[in-house]
């Protein structure tokens, strides 16, 4: 069996699984933030009752990140509906805005707070749950209807995917990230080409990775329609897990003979840098023939673009320079934030080389990624053109029906904010 | 689950994602609130590109201004529906208009998933690509038992794919009614 298939035959205490099953699956983690919990709460005491309790309150992550820094009504009402289900069920893991205790975009929130564990079931309220598969788990994501099953009954019905696995032979050149291999794999497989599949990656090309870079694959497969994306734990995903969680994991691998849907070898000569044009995320190509496209803004941000390791790739390039147009950079996390003036290259923190290069920080948050209320930090007005290190560029994904979104890395973006047009990194890099 | 259903037909390309479906600043609407969840229907399909907002020609509206039920009560569509987030307001927000059915070549698991367990509407599978075959505005039927679909206006007839094991779960009304039909719930 494959390392999916091993995970869901375990969490539904069978010995053996097969793809087109449909079995029922205990579950580990279910998280949940301020777009989606409100409806999952309201359907969870719709079924369950006014009084309910939910299943595991230890195995509740409820993290507020999409609409936040906003005036919007709406939308602090509807923080105000997770607090109170957070107070009311007693959750410990309640993120609440506000407090020293708010994290900022979920899905890396939940591997830095130590809830991405390898071998576990973890379903969330939001398509990109599959980035914590980079953990060796099985993660996806599920609408507010199955989300408050399972807050009620801690166990939810899955269809088992066939594997797709990618082999990244080689390590990648310094040039090429982790969002330039991802673009590069949803270009040949079109946005449905992994349509109820699992997609697993395997290969010295993402043992060289870090668990960060290892995030970004896994969190793009839903680009291609893939239904988790996983890569088998290894040296760095434990020491990155035991850092953060006291609780034991299981360490699953797939067995050799497993059966796959397809096995596909990329070599390091297949990658280069990439940008996904609109208004499709499988509409690549390369950064370097794409240099007659103005923009209006450059934005490095979100759960697949705001990590660490992606502002370091993006302060490389802007360290010492200006920008032409107006860049926003929008950090993941709290933790990220606080990175930014931890972080040196050549004695000057990541602010000050943002700032310097005339770039503005918001705080952390899903931020314009997916638009969001009118006064978003970031949000594209009128029919502006911008490249951004996030994952969807679909019409009027970053706000604006009229704006064109091109995506790609965050070297790349970085790069282009210093000449105003879509650049390729290597005009910058030594 | 109804088993005859006829009304006009609005017909989509391929891949609409959920962000054309409902458009993310309107997800700050209360699904639980009986006013702000007809939001949801006033603004179902608002992110569609107006060229192709009711094809062939596009530019159809699918909800009037200041309305939040649709003249339509089928959506055909092309390959992919509902690919991208998984916000369930998606199926809600098509239900909320008055969409009963929807065909398409394939779906996005989530939004497939979404439909049935929550029991929002009939998520069909076409055997051929109906948004090729069929314009907005053409009266449908759509007969669950026999898994076809009649173009009245045309004079035409096609099979829709079994719904296979999930017409159980639409049947009880979504994952909950299914659970306890089965014992799995009290």
């Amino acid at each position: 069996m494959t390392i999916t298939e091993k995970i869901l035959a375990r969490h539904a205490g069978k010995s053996r699984v097969d793809p087109g099953e449909n079995i029922w699956v205990d579950v580990d983690v279910l998280m949940t933030h301020d777009v989606c919990g409100p409806g999952t709460i309201g359907i969870f005491k719709r079924e369950f009752g006014e009084a309910a309790e939910v299943w595991d309150r230890e195995r509740v992550v409820i993290i507020p990140d999409h609409y936040i820094f906003t005036q919007d009504k709406f939308a602090k009402r509807n923080i105000q509906i997770l607090r109170d289900f957070a107070k009311e069920q007693k959750l410990p893991h309640y993120f609440d805005v506000g407090t020293e205790r708010y994290k900022g975009v979920c899905h890396v929130a939940l591997a830095e707070e130590g809830f991405t564990r390898s071998g576990e079931v973890l379903f969330g309220t939001d398509s990109h749950t599959c980035t914590a598969g980079a953990f060796g788990l099985f993660a996806t994501g599920i609408g507010n209807t199955d989300a408050a099953f399972v807050l009620g009954t801690g166990r939810l019905w899955v269809k088992v995917p066939a594997t797709m696995r990618f082999i990244l032979e080689e390590e990648l050149p310094s040039y090429v990230m982790a969002k330039d291999v991802i673009l590069k794999i949803i270009g040949d497989l079109g946005v449905d080409g992994a349509t109820y599949r699992a997609v697993e990656f395997v290969g010295e090309g993402v043992r060289s990775m870090n668990m960060e870079e290892r995030m970004t694959l896994c969190n793009m497969v839903i680009e291609a329609g893939g239904k988790n994306g996983i890569i088998a734990p290894d040296q760095t995903t434990i020491d990155f897990v035991e850092s953060r969680s006291k609780q034991p994991f299981e360490i699953v691998e797939s067995d050799a003979g497993s059966e796959y849907f397809s096995s596909t070898v990329y070599k390091s000569r297949d990658f280069e840098p990439l940008v996904a044009k609109p208004y499709s995320p499988d509409h690549v190509e390369p950064a370097h023939k794409l240099g007659d496209i103005l923009l209006d803004q450059c934005y490095i941000g979100s759960c697949t673009g705001g990590k660490r390791t992606d502002l370091v790739a993006a302060a490389t390039v802007l360290n010492g320079k200006l920008v032409k147009v107006r860049t926003v950079i929008v950090p993941a996390t709290r933790q990220v934030e606080q990175a930014l003036s931890r972080e040196k290259i050549g004695g000057q923190s990541l602010r000050k080389i943002f700032l310097d290069a005339g770039a503005e920080i918001g705080p952390p948050s899903c931020a314009a990624c997916l638009g969001g209320p009118e006064d978003t930090f970031g949000r594209l007005r009128g029919s502006e053109v911008c490249l951004s290190t996030t994952n969807r560029n679909f019409p009027g994904r970053m706000g604006s029906p009229h704006s064109r979104v091109f995506l790609a890395s965050p070297l790349t973006v970085a790069a282009s904010s210093l000449t105003g047009r879509i650049t390729d990194p290597r005009e910058f890099l030594a | 689950m109804e088993d005859i259903i006829r009304g006009w037909v609005y017909v989509l390309g391929d891949n609409v994602d959920t962000d054309q479906i409902i458009p993310a600043c309107y997800l700050v609407y209360n699904l639980d609130d009986p006013e702000e969840r007809k939001m949801y229907g006033a603004f179902a399909l608002s992110g569609v590109p107006r060229e192709k907002a009711g094809l062939p020609g596009g530019q159809i509206p699918f909800v009037n201004k200041d309305e939040h039920q649709s003249d339509f009560s089928i959506v055909v569509a092309g390959r992919n529906f509902g690919c991208g987030s998984s916000r369930e307001h998606a199926p809600v927000a098509l239900q909320m208009a008055g969409i009963k059915v929807v065909t398409a070549t394939s779906y996005a698991r989530i939004f497939y998933r979404n439909a049935v367990d929550g029991g929002f509407l009939i998520p069909y599978e076409s055997c051929v690509d109906l948004s090729q075959e069929m314009g907005t505005n053409d009266l449908l039927e759509v007969d669950v038992r026999l898994n076809r679909v009649r173009n009245i206006t045309q004079g035409k007839v096609y099979s829709l794919k079994s719904l296979g094991e999930v017409a159980e779960i639409l049947n009880a009304g979504g994952i909950f009614g299914y659970a306890r039909e089965h014992g799995m719930l009290r």
